[in-house]
């Protein structure tokens, strides 16, 4: 296990394994995507209370787990690298916060696009809202602190700060419905006991879930090799990758 | 299939929604795919010239 583990943060071997996962990873994303877009769209029946507006679920929920998922492994892979010095760990940290910005922003859109004809409202600044709109600006703040940053390694040292201080807002997002009154409805799936929702309404919301999942690890993977050659640019092995392309 | 379409009123929200989505989906996917391409042509490039410099071209 741990000679495994030394092999895969040696940033050419972990370039190359990226390489391999890529379509082994978006393909499944691809299917549950289809999937999940035929189920939640033209399957699932029309909800009793909001009619057809309530299918913006679909797309709005998976994105805000995803804000959420996201983070934490931002946060954790930069807290790993503030205290391994792991390499590997600062270039997961650095190509997630953009994907976790864009889910974000994702949720925050659709949420608007569905309390307008459901509340009456694109926004309001009840807890639910506000505590995710300060989670897009933490993402932004940390892509920033990246970009602000000359050197990348203690670019990478500071946003781990910041995105360690900022977990902080995570379990506020979470209890937000529940500790104050909020215009935004509790958990329907993540609470004690069984789901209060419909098995025809579930599945499509899961399959979009772990489409967004396998998305997310496609493209955090495909990020993470650009970062990887970007800081590797001087080295050996990135010289002997090129190379063979110079003939061509 | 036009009530598909109409969805109940609800349009304007549902499909804008779902074109957001998608946009996104796909600008993250293009943007490192982009950016992997290029940066190989840079440091192509750039291992290229390195290597023309290196070798004297008149001995």
């Amino acid at each position: 296990m741990w000679t495994f583990l030394q092999q895969l943060s040696s940033p050419p071997y972990f370039y190359q394994l990226a390489g391999r996962l890529i379509p082994w990873l978006a393909w499944p994303c691809l299917a549950f995507l289809i999937s999940g877009l035929y189920y939640g769209l033209w399957v699932a029946p029309i909800d009793y209370q909001q009619g057809h507006s309530y299918r913006i679920m679909f797309v709005h929920v998976p994105a805000a787990w995803m804000s959420l998922f996201i983070y934490m492994v931002m946060a954790i892979s930069g807290g790993i690298a503030l205290i391994w010095h792991m390499k590997l760990a600062e270039v997961i940290a650095a190509s997630s916060a953009p994907i976790g910005a864009s889910f974000t922003f994702l949720a925050l859109a659709t949420g608007a696009l569905w309390g307008k004809p459901m509340w009456g409202t694109w926004w309001a600044w009840d807890a639910r809202l506000t505590s995710e709109l300060i989670l897009l600006f933490l993402y932004l703040g940390i892509i920033a602190l990246n970009s602000a940053i000359e050197d990348k390694r203690t670019a990478s040292r500071a946003s781990a700060v910041l995105g360690l201080v900022g977990i902080i807002n995570i379990p506020i997002i979470h209890y937000s419905v529940i500790w104050w009154n909020s215009l935004h409805q509790p958990p329907s799936i993540t609470k004690f006991g069984a789901p209060s929702i419909h098995l025809s309404m579930l599945i499509p919301l899961l399959l979009m879930a772990v489409a967004f999942k396998f998305y997310y690890a496609t493209v955090v993977l495909m990020r993470a090799r650009c970062e990887i050659l970007e800081r590797e640019r001087n080295s050996h092995w990135v010289g002997t990758l090129i190379t063979p392309s110079q003939n061509s | 299939m036009n009530e598909f379409f109409q969805m109940g009123g609800y349009a304007f929200y549902v499909w804008t929604s779902y074109a957001l989505t998608l946009l996104i989906l796909i600008a993250n996917w293009i943007i490192p795919l982009k950016q992997h391409q290029n940066l190989l042509r840079t440091l192509a490039r750039k291992l290229r010239r390195k290597e023309r410099d290196h070798v004297d071209p008149n001995p």
